[in-house]
């Protein structure tokens, strides 16, 4: 009784924020148009399985989820609740059967250093476990210098500003590519994530690939270069650009926009590019399916050359049991993925820093959240 | 030490001093006393349980992960734990001590001063709200500490620090280290910890010197001694081996602090040079674990950190071990 | 407790007129030294007191005056930057509340009981051994703590993480500081009264149970109040055994449950959002004021005791 009293009330009070949204704000208008849309369409598109879902991992997705989570209950009344552990923890809790999804910025992994998590996943579902990508994360290389409103840098020297081979902001290197521009002559405070993160992980993983002679490391959850000062979480990282001049970091791109900070433009030999939801869903429809069948993990071409693609990019996964042992939480399951999968998701992710998934990927994903049981 | 005048009747024990009735056979026989004791006995035994069960654990996770380790464990500052496992704890371990030590520099005198003002000096009126206030030091949660000290006293304590470096840079402890921003170094997080054990310290040391038996206070009042000359030789030698207990739960508070320490500590990239600056950054050990906690994944890079933990485990041990020693030589001095 | 403290300052007085004693100048100027310093301690310490105090009022106590923070979760909420409203903590509150107090039901029993045994009881060695553990036990970092209980309930049992896990967790944690404070309270208690309650041939156990514990009542509260402030405002174990949830969660053997740190540390990833640096400030504020309230019903209970006495 009580349960479904205070569900009433958070309903109520859901459509209320919306709707407040909806009148009174026009700055807004992306998320209170989804927002809207969503609850408008409930009865459009597939149906709800009613269950109440728990879920962990990824914090890179932590705002989409907060999205998702407080839609999906509008539409179909269940609460899921997402719990931003990590990727790494939330596969644990996956494995050891804590949650009913995990979230990740990668796919669960064979070579994992642990010992094969797929394997692991599977013998907890019992049926094989999916990764299916939902959430594309654009990561931005946020500066903070005075006077300087747009700067364009490329991979190599990206590489060389994080591994401390430039130390000034007027380095002829970076004067080259922002002719106009004047660089002042303070030297560059370089912040990188002291906490282990996806984010550090898929940012050295381009470094690493797309200029390889400058930045020689492996990428990895941990920081791997050798200058710059570590702050922990992303909101550490954004708060310390914005308050240091000469500063420069990398953050999820939904940090960049609260804090307002700005965002170089990436040319990664096809011109600059600046991030915009567009431009990195350009690079994630560059990516090719590393995974068999419906198991859909990604292989990001970080060193994409495709026209107007911002090529730093993070997709996060949804893993998924394929075939759930208990059916009534299985249909839960399909109904809270095909809620991501679907346009009146996806079309929301935009306002909140992410993007939403190219037509191509979305299409395979949609198979497999029906494939699901 | 047995200069406080007390006169040789006056019986109350001091802390830490001879048990009372020792073997007083008052307990024999009776049903309910062996009920109680039994549940006593008990309850002591569960504590030692459980710790010897953490030792258990986190030497069992802990080891498989040292056996291949690539680096010297103590001496190496690397932390990789990625496909392979090189880790040190030097950084670690300097980070850990070097705060807590700062911390606890700060925060006893002042505890200590402040719990003598509170039962000593303070007006009556002042003293109960007084001792209030100090205790809501303590329930400040340690994430605002956090907030706090990282995003509000940073800002205004890095040109005092500069101040400092520039004029006292040419001691190794307060050499300036480059890139390393003010509000984020060893040296502020002591003095962060410093506020957050000192509501601790200071309740525990207030409790005992209010029970300054006035028989003691009096007497060396009655040999002429100034109100200062009576704490120094009553009130301080009788709550001595209380204010060091207490001073231990501070540091044993100071060396495991996670979240404060994580979100003021400025992290160091792999291979940063040594330097034994307090105005460098760095990682403690609880810090460390907490703030890769998010990628555990419960197998051997797990057991890095979890070695880590063993460590600051041992530390503590360590730490505990010798203040025992201090309080028990001190015990044999005032018997 | 601060009854004495009067009493003593009359002797005081008629001092500094005996001048004749060469060294009663310096005597007397290390008096007036030591006074200021101890008050400038005071006043100092009182700087980082009104200054936290100062940031986290300003900036969170209004937030508690809306009704709304009182009743409602977090259901509903949007990601920052687009969410309007800053909604409810009360699911935080409750967790917090439900969470210590069954961690302070866990911990002070067996807290007590190991200050009494080892003041009352403990001899030789194994008292050595209990009491150097008590020091162990408050050395282990929660983290460490919460990480031992992870794996003994779920690598070993096997079992399903619930809420009650982390109050285990916390309850590692409260144990040494309520035992230690305990225990110095227990060695203050003076032996006349012991010896006089064994005189009148009450049991030993009794003698604990109605004279020791009751002398020793306000320092006991004391430590227990300290223990507590230390746990609901632990937010390390929380985040490894307590899942956040923005749902209000009234059952600590199932479902996640949030408390007031694990809802900070939720919010603080965005804190730069206006809505975000509300809800944190808001919810540090009110995690502060249910301590402060704690706190004062402790001491009330305390000196209720000692005047009944």
């Amino acid at each position: 009784m009580k349960a479904l009293r205070i569900s009433q009330l958070a309903a109520l009070s859901v459509a209320g924020t919306m709707a407040l949204a909806a009148c009174g704000s026009a700055s807004n208008d992306d998320a209170a148009g989804g927002g809207g849309t969503s609850a408008a369409a409930a009865t459009s598109s597939s149906a709800c399985t009613p269950g109440n879902l728990t879920g962990a991992g990824s914090t890179a997705q932590q705002n989409a989820m907060a999205q998702a989570t407080a839609g999906y209950k509008a539409r179909c009344g269940s609460d899921v609740s997402y719990n931003g552990t990590g990727s790494g923890a939330g596969i644990t809790s996956f494995i050891t059967k804590q949650v009913d999804f995990a979230g990740s910025d990668s796919a669960l992994n064979p070579q994992g250093k642990d010992g094969d998590e797929v394997a692991k996943a599977a013998a907890a579902c019992g049926s094989p476990a999916w990764d299916l990508p939902m959430v594309t994360g654009p990561i931005a290389v946020a500066y903070h210098v005075k006077g300087v409103d747009t700067l364009v840098l490329t991979p190599s020297v990206t590489a060389q500003i994080f591994s401390g081979k430039i130390t000034k902001w007027n380095d002829p290197a970076i004067a080259k590519l922002n002719p106009g521009v004047t660089l002042p002559a303070e030297a560059i405070s370089v912040f990188f994530r002291s906490d282990s993160s996806g984010t550090t992980d898929n940012f050295t993983n381009y470094l690493n690939t797309a200029a390889p002679s400058d930045w020689t490391a492996k990428h990895a959850k941990d920081w791997s270069g050798k200058v710059g000062q570590g702050k922990a979480k992303s909101a550490g990282v954004s708060q310390a650009i914005s308050s240091t001049e000469g500063g420069i970091g990398y953050v999820e791109w939904s940090f960049a926009i609260t804090d307002k900070l700005k965002m170089a433009q990436i040319d990664n030999g096809s011109g600059p590019v600046a991030l915009t939801a567009e431009s990195a869903g350009k690079a994630v429809e560059a990516a090719t399916i590393a995974g068999t069948g419906n198991d859909l993990a990604l292989n990001i071409d970080y060193s994409t050359k495709a026209e107007g693609a911002y090529p730093i990019v993070l997709v996060t996964y949804e893993i998924v049991c394929s075939k759930n042992a208990d059916p009534a939480k299985g249909k839960a399951v399909k109904s809270f993925m095909s809620y991501l999968v679907s346009d009146d998701f996806q079309n929301t992710l935009t306002s909140i820093g992410s993007a939403p998934l190219p037509t191509s990927i979305k299409d395979k994903v949609t198979a497999a959240v029906a494939a699901l049981s | 030490m047995s200069s406080t005048g007390a006169s040789v009747a006056d019986e109350t024990p001091s802390p830490g001093g001879r048990d009372p009735l020792s073997g007083d056979g008052a307990a024999t026989g009776r049903l309910g006393d062996r009920i109680f004791a039994g549940a006593t006995v008990g309850a002591g035994l569960l504590v030692v349980v459980v710790v010897v069960l953490v030792g258990i654990f986190l030497l069992a996770q802990a080891l498989p992960a040292l056996r291949v380790d690539q680096a010297s464990f103590f001496t190496s500052t690397q932390w990789h734990t990625g496909s392979t496992l090189a880790f040190g704890i030097a950084g670690l371990l300097w980070a850990t001590v070097a705060t807590s030590i700062v911390a606890l520099l700060v925060a006893v005198p002042f505890s200590v001063a402040i719990a003598l003002f509170l039962t000593q000096y303070a007006p009556r009126w002042l003293s109960r709200p007084a001792a209030g206030l100090i205790d809501l030091l303590a329930a400040v949660p340690s994430i605002v500490y956090g907030l706090w000290g990282g995003y509000i006293v940073a800002g205004k304590w890095a040109p005092i620090q500069d101040g400092v470096s520039t004029v006292l840079g040419w001691i190794p402890l307060f050499a300036k280290v480059d890139g390393i921003t003010g509000g984020s170094t060893l040296f502020f997080v002591g003095l962060v910890l410093a506020v957050m054990i000192l509501p601790i310290i200071t309740a525990l040391s207030r409790e005992i010197f209010d029970q300054t038996p006035t028989t003691h206070k009096e007497g060396a009042y009655a040999l002429g001694a100034t109100k200062w000359e009576m704490i120094r030789t009553a009130v301080l030698p009788f709550g001595k081996a209380g204010v060091i207990s207490a001073s231990m739960l501070g540091l044993g508070r100071a060396l495991g602090e996670t979240i404060a320490v994580m979100m003021i500590l400025s992290g160091l990239p792999q291979g940063a040079p040594w330097t034994w600056s307090l105005f460098n950054g760095g990682a403690t050990f609880a810090s460390k674990i907490a703030s890769d906690a998010s990628e555990f994944s419960g197998g051997l890079s797990t057991g890095a950190y979890i070695a880590a933990g063993l460590v600051l485990f041992v530390l503590t041990f360590v730490v505990n071990a010798i203040a025992r020693v201090i309080i028990d030589r001190r015990k044999a001095f005032t018997e | 407790m601060t009854t004495d403290i009067a009493a003593p300052e009359a002797p005081e007085a008629p001092r500094p007129t005996v001048s004749l004693d060469g060294r009663s100048g310096g005597r007397k100027a290390k008096n007036t030294l030591a006074t200021v310093l101890v008050w400038a301690a005071f006043l100092l310490a009182l700087v980082p007191l009104v200054w936290i105090m100062w940031t986290v009022l300003g900036r969170g106590f209004h937030v508690l005056l809306s009704a709304t923070w009182w009743q409602k979760d977090q259901s509903g909420a949007l990601p920052p930057g687009f969410d309007t409203n800053v909604r409810g903590m009360r699911h935080a509150l409750v967790g917090t509340l439900l969470m210590s107090l069954l961690t302070t039901v866990i911990a002070v029993p067996i807290a007590i009981l190991t200050a009494i045994y080892l003041v009352e009881y403990g001899r030789g060695r194994v008292a050595r051994v209990v009491s150097f553990m008590v020091d162990i036990l408050s050395g282990i970092p929660s983290i460490v703590a919460a990480l031992f209980i992870f794996a003994a309930w779920v690598t070993t049992f096997g079992l399903k993480i619930i809420p009650a896990c982390a109050s285990l967790a916390l309850a590692m944690l409260m144990i040494p500081v309520v035992t230690r404070s305990t225990e110095e309270m227990l060695k203050l208690v003076p032996n006349e009264l012991r010896e006089a309650s064994y005189a009148l041939g009450v049991p030993k156990w009794k003698t604990i149970v109605r004279i020791v514990l009751p002398t020793s009542f306000s320092g006991i509260v004391t430590g227990v109040l300290l223990g507590f402030s230390r746990v609901a405002g632990e937010t390390a174990p929380l985040l490894l055994l307590a899942a956040y949830t923005p749902y209000l969660n009234e059952n600590l053997f199932s479902g996640s449950m949030a408390a007031l740190p694990t809802l900070i540390n939720n919010q603080f990833l965005s804190i730069n959002d206006p809505i975000s640096g509300q809800r944190v400030w808001g919810a540090a504020c009110t995690l502060i004021l249910l301590v402060l309230v704690i706190n004062l019903l402790g001491r009330l209970v305390g000196r209720l005791a000692k005047v009944k006495r």
